[in-house]
C-alpha cells in the first residue's frame, strides 16, 4: 500500500516534469508574464484527487524545486513557489468543501497561481504591476483553468486505481 | 455526475465574463496616458503604459524594456553593439528607441505632444 503510495506519487511528479517541459516548449503567444496554460497542474489534481492534499502538495513542491533548477532560474523558483502555494491551498479549501468538481478546483488553481505569482513579482520588483495585470491574469487563469480540469477529470477516470 | 461539470463550466463562464468586464473596465481608464509600442520587424508586439512601472523582457528576451517615473528604456540587449541600451529614455509622443540587429523599435504613443511635459 505504501509502496504503491510512493510510485503513483512518482509517477504524478514525473507527469508533471513533462508537463512542463512541454509548456515550455509552447512559444509564449501573449508578451506577458505569467500567462500560461499551467499543464503540469493537470498531475498536481490528478495527485490531490487520487491521494490527498499533503501528497498534491509534496508532487507539486518537487515540480517548482526540479523545474526550476532545469529549465528556470533562482528568480523564477520565488515565482512558481508563490504561486504554488497559493493555489495548493486554494485547491484544497475548494476540493474539501465537496460542493465542486474538478473544473472548479482547477480554476481556482489556476487563478490563484497567477495571483501568487504577480504579486511575488510585486514584491520583488517593487512595482504596482498586479493592478493592471490581474484582470488579465483572471481571463487567462479561467480559460487555462478549465482546459487543465477538464483533462483532470479525464485523467483521473481513465488511468485504474 | 455530468450535471456538476456542466454547472461547473457554467460557473467558469461567468467568472471568465467578470473578468472580461473588470479587464475592459481597467483597459478603458488607461486609454489617456501614453503607451510605449514595441514593433519588431514592422509587427506590434505590446503596448506597455508609461504609467506602470516595470520591468518587461521583449522579443523573447532579446531586450528588456524598463518602466520607470513614466519614461521608459532598454536596460538590456543581446546585440554587440547596444545602441537601444545607449539611446536613453523616451517618454513623448514619437520620440523612439531601436535595436536594428534585433528589428525591434520601442516608440511612444497617444500621450502628450513633444514639448509638453508627458508625465501623469
Amino acid at each position: 500500500m505504501k509502496a504503491k503510495k510512493i510510485t503513483t506519487m512518482a509517477l504524478a511528479t514525473a507527469l508533471c516534469m513533462v508537463l512542463s517541459f512541454v509548456e515550455s516548449q509552447i512559444p509564449a503567444f501573449v508578451a506577458i508574464p505569467g500567462v500560461k496554460v499551467g499543464l503540469a497542474n493537470i498531475a498536481v489534481i490528478f495527485a490531490m484527487y487520487r491521494l490527498g492534499w499533503k501528497e498534491a502538495a509534496v508532487v507539486s513542491l518537487i515540480r517548482v524545486l526540479l523545474v526550476s533548477l532545469l529549465f528556470g532560474s533562482f528568480a523564477s523558483m520565488f515565482y512558481s513557489l508563490a504561486g504554488a502555494v497559493l493555489s495548493l491551498v486554494g485547491m484544497g479549501i475548494l476540493k474539501k468543501t465537496g460542493k465542486f468538481t474538478e473544473i472548479i478546483v482547477s480554476v481556482a488553481g489556476g487563478i490563484l497561481h497567477n495571483i501568487g505569482q504577480i504579486v511575488m513579482a510585486g514584491i520583488l520588483l517593487g512595482t504596482d504591476v498586479l493592478r493592471y495585470y490581474l484582470p488579465l491574469l483572471l481571463i487567462s487563469g479561467t480559460i487555462a483553468g478549465v482546459v487543465v480540469g477538464v483533462a483532470s477529470a479525464i485523467l483521473i477516470r481513465r488511468v485504474p486505481e | 455526475m455530468k450535471s456538476r461539470y456542466l454547472r461547473d463550466l457554467l460557473i467558469a463562464g461567468v467568472l471568465l465574463a467578470a473578468a472580461l468586464l473588470l479587464f475592459m473596465a481597467v483597459r478603458g481608464r488607461q486609454v489617456s496616458g501614453a503607451e510605449a509600442v514595441v514593433m519588431v520587424d514592422g509587427e506590434e508586439q505590446g503596448r506597455y503604459p508609461l504609467a506602470i512601472a516595470g520591468t518587461f523582457p521583449l522579443n523573447g528576451g532579446s531586450n528588456v524594456l524598463v518602466i520607470e517615473n513614466g519614461e521608459a528604456w532598454v536596460s538590456e540587449a543581446d546585440c554587440p553593439d547596444k545602441v537601444c541600451m545607449h539611446m536613453g529614455k523616451i517618454s513623448r509622443n514619437g520620440e523612439f528607441i531601436a535595436c536594428l540587429p534585433n528589428r525591434l523599435i520601442v516608440s511612444i504613443e497617444g500621450g502628450e505632444d513633444s514639448g509638453a511635459d508627458a508625465r501623469t
